[in-house]
């Protein structure tokens, strides 16, 4: 969506995250850094499509609130955005900026995946916000992202805050409609230095802490102003916030409903006057009972997740289940169960260059401590090569620690993408040197960040916007750190990546083998000349199956009682790693067709 | 109008999310308010993707709630029947008769693998209103690209619900390549006007699981030299060297016959047991 056909319309179809970024601009941002991370990514993607905000590219999300808190005092409003894990990385810089406070208003937006779509666990990021003591707002739809974000820049300056927008899956990739206005100019204030406010030692931070504190309770009064009352039924009432609203709504249309704006601080008088004119208060909220414990310590009996699930995501019709287990509705018909039908996990796609290491590494023998991108698939039948996969970079210190365990009965390897390398696996990679770890790091290098749609990072050579700048390099990296025993290979090729894994593995001591080739999707889409499968040369062997390719399909030909394979031309990519892998040399260039 | 939902369910690069981005669009166009709500991640990678939409003059929900889709439009057989929970009782199913076979769908010899469903809509008969499977990629094909099947399914799509050609059409030309809007708006009609398949008609895909078989791999000690090439080859990695570099069968259970190892040994030093009274045989 380009900005001309987002400025021409005055009501506009926006998914959260572009919701947001609208906001962002509309609220006159000027600083903007983000790591990708699913579902938070589009929102950078899409103010980057907007004028006069320096939008990037951060090489973790740490660093992206050090530039947002940065811009901040510099008096520029800025912006940070990540998932939710991603504020665990963030999470130093973030509770000390509760101390520092602001210059210009700073928004941290914070994406939760309720339900792990694609993520490694379901963390609720309203607890960091009661852990920082910073403030927390919660849209529920499309248009709120918006409002409640330039609302996060006005409650940033005012209380001196940074401000934690927390959205969801299922509002960052929800669409709905917006009403667009114009950008408010901000001018830039400048930075004005003031020790006793940003030198955090520990004389001035302890003159911090109090000041934070104080202004939690005026935050707390605040969020007064952000909740909405409906309905007049006095029997129930309903306390929520976020998407959970909205689920609400659908169920019981006509409930009385206290919404929050801010669900931190939790503006407990507010509700307990709520409570006071209903029989009976229930907490709507998705993962933890974090509202409803704040209601609970402070006397006020509500119930709540006796009836809603703690884990994954709720859905209209798990709320008409626990209003249907309240009494409040009738219970639904059952729906009969759906046929079966057929396991469809997600696959490398075809010609990935992350296969082969892989598949080298399935057939050398190995512990493998795995990382967070696409190669996680990996994992899956039918490479099925990953033991562990914890946290952005943490492939490389968890093989170091296997290592030095002498629990691993085979070769410990560590696998780890491009981006996630210089994300978090550069300090680890140090430590592996520095303590001299018997272990080997394939460092996949496939010169994008695959995972969230192909985003630029430091090693591409290009930023957010699309300018050309330096790119990291690996090889040169690792040798910097120490690393001497250092293999670059092409994935493409099976036997040289097969020798290089293997030659690595056998050095005692840290290696690392870099297999470069770009990413078959991103920033290009590539493909190649196709192949096919002489039928009757095929013995079906099934060699090929075992990559794992989705262009690779059976067929209903059979050769001594096992199933023939077939390649998708449209599908494929004319990677060749089938064809290098054929015994009998049945998989051929399409070209050759009849040859 | 109390809000409307469709439920649109395909296969990653399908063009699920593009015909999604399509009906809301459509349904702005025509004064709607609209929600629309899909999840990205590792639903793309050739694994399941859907999209719901809903619309009305307000809607609550993102998510269509459970059997209240006035539409079910799957891109794919088995995907359509994923998320038949979502249809109303009398709601419209609109299928493409295209079959996308996961490689771990096919229980060759593979320990991993569930069947294919075969695509028969007798099997869901009572739980949907109308039924129109058609040939949406085969359409496409005719008309140039079969990636426009997802205009073709949003075509027959459109038989169900309340919303004008002009705002379809408006919406499609916003949303796909433009080079591909006159393609994509003709595989719209297309769609609109297509024929109903008779199941009877589609072929089947000869991919129901065959006879399981078990081999023994026989090595003869004595003329085995441990050089490692049958464990480099083997598919099913049944074969390896141990620490002391010494062959070992590790996984029997897993061979499939397909005799690598014994047709590549130096030393004949290995043989492949077919079972007694297999099918099939050596050649």
């Amino acid at each position: 969506m380009t900005t001309s056909m987002i400025e021409t319309r005055e009501r506009a179809l926006l998914s959260g995250n572009e919701a947001i970024a609208r906001g962002a601009w509309e609220a006159g941002v000027r600083v903007a850094s983000a790591y990708p991370g699913t579902p938070s990514t589009e929102t950078l993607q899409a103010l980057v499509t907007y004028e006069d905000v320096d939008t990037r590219w951060a090489t973790n999300e740490k660093v992206a609130v050090d530039v947002a808190l940065g811009a901040s005092l510099g008096g520029a409003r800025a912006l940070a955005v990540m998932k939710h894990v991603g504020l665990n990385v963030a999470a130093d810089t973030f509770m000390t900026a509760a101390y520092t406070g602001v210059g210009a208003g700073l928004v941290i937006m914070v994406a939760d995946d309720p339900g792990m779509h694609s993520s490694q666990n379901e963390q609720d990021t309203r607890l960091y916000a009661r852990m920082g003591l910073v403030p927390l707002l919660e849209p529920s739809d499309s248009q709120e992202a918006k409002d409640f974000t330039k609302l996060g820049f006005e409650v940033s300056e005012r209380f001196d805050t940074p401000v934690l927008l927390r959205s969801t899956t299922r509002i960052s990739h929800n669409r709905g409609i917006v009403v667009l206005e114009d950008r408010a100019e901000v001018p830039v204030g400048g930075f004005h230095p003031d020790p006793s406010k940003y030198v955090m030692l520990p004389a001035y931070a302890r003159g911090r802490h109090p000041v934070v504190l104080e202004r939690l309770t005026r935050l707390t009064t605040y969020a007064e102003e952000l909740v909405t009352e409906e309905g007049a039924d006095t029997r129930v009432g309903i306390v929520t916030a976020g998407v959970p609203y909205q689920y609400v709504k659908e169920v019981l249309p006509e409930a009385r409903i206290l919404k929050l704006g801010m669900t931190f601080p939790v503006p407990v008088e507010r509700i307990r006057s709520f409570a006071a004119g209903v029989e009976r208060l229930v907490v709507v909220e998705e993962l933890e009972p974090f509202l409803e414990e704040t209601l609970k310590a402070a006397g006020i009996h509500v119930e709540g997740k006796a009836y809603f699930p703690r884990t994954g995501e709720l859905s209209p019709d798990l709320v008409h289940d626990g209003f249907a287990a309240l009494g409040l509705v009738e219970p639904r018909s059952s729906a009969p169960t759906p046929p079966p039908t057929v396991v469809r996990p997600p696959l490398l796609c075809a010609g990935c260059p992350h296969t082969v290491p892989y598949w080298s590494l399935k057939r050398l023998g190995a512990v493998v401590t795995g990382d967070i991108g696409c190669y996680t698939l990996a994992a899956l039948e039918p490479l099925a090569t990953m033991d562990t996969c914890v946290s952005m970079g943490a492939s490389i210190g968890m093989a170091t620690g296997l290592a030095a365990s002498g629990g691993a009965d085979k070769p410990v390897v560590a696998t780890i993408g491009d981006s996630t390398f210089l994300h978090g696996g550069v300090p680890a990679l140090m430590d592996a040197v520095y303590n001299q770890a018997d272990i080997t790091v394939v460092i996949l290098d496939n010169g994008t960040v695959a995972m969230t749609g192909g985003q630029e990072h430091p090693g591409t050579g290009r930023t957010l916007s699309g300018e050309e700048t330096r790119a990291v390099d690996l090889p040169a990296l690792c040798r910097a750190i120490g690393v001497d025993d250092l293999h670059v290979v092409d994935p493409y090729d099976v036997s040289a990546t097969l020798r290089a894994i293997e030659q690595a593995m056998a050095h005692r001591g840290p290696s690392v083998v870099i297999t470069y080739r770009p990413c078959i999707e991103a920033p290009v889409r590539i493909k190649d000349r196709p192949f096919w499968v002489d039928a009757d040369a095929c013995t079906a062997c099934q060699l090929c199956m075992n990559l794992g390719c989705p262009a690779i399909l059976w067929t209903s030909e059979t050769f001594e009682g096992r199933r023939k394979v077939t390649i998708d031309t449209e599908m494929c990519t004319g990677c060749t790693l089938c064809a290098q892998l054929c015994p009998p040399r049945a998989i051929l260039p399409v070209q050759e067709v009849g040859s | 109008m109390s809000a409307r939902g469709v439920v649109l369910a395909g296969v990653g690069g399908q063009g699920v999310v593009l015909a999604s981005a399509v009906l809301a669009e459509a349904a702005l166009q025509s004064g709607f308010e609209v929600k629309q709500s899909e999840v990205h991640g590792m639903a793309q990678r050739g694994g399941a993707v859907v999209s719901h939409i809903r619309y009305g003059d307000t809607v609550a929900s993102p998510i269509v709630p459970l059997a209240t889709a006035d539409v079910l439009a799957g891109f794919e057989w088995a995907e359509a029947l994923r998320w038949l929970p979502y249809l109303a009782p009398g709601g419209a199913l609109v299928v493409d008769a295209r079959r996308i076979v996961p490689p771990g769908a096919c229980r060759d010899h593979r320990r991993w693998g569930v069947p294919y469903p075969p695509l028969d809509p007798t099997s869901i008969a009572g739980r949907t209103g109308a039924v129109v499977l058609i040939d949406a990629t085969g359409i496409a094909g005719t008309l140039g690209n079969v990636k426009a099947a997802n205009s073709v399914v949003m075509g027959a799509v459109s038989r169900f619900l309340d919303l004008s050609d002009a705002a379809w059409e408006k919406a499609i030309a916003r949303f796909v390549p433009p080079r591909t809007v006159d393609l994509n708006i003709e595989a719209f009609h297309a769609g609109q006007q297509a024929e109903t398949l008779d199941p009877a008609d589609i072929p089947e895909l000869g991919l129901d699981p065959l006879p399981e078989r078990h081999y023994h791999i026989d090595v003869n000690e004595a003329w085995c030299k441990d050089c490692g090439i049958c464990p480099s080859i083997c598919p099913e990695f049944c074969l390896a060297l141990d620490d002391a570099h010494r062959l070992v069968v590790v996984d029997e259970e897993a061979c499939t016959g397909c005799r690598l190892c014994e047709v590549l040994c130096p030393d004949f030093a290995i043989r492949i047991v077919t079972p007694v009274g297999a099918q099939g045989g050596a050649r």
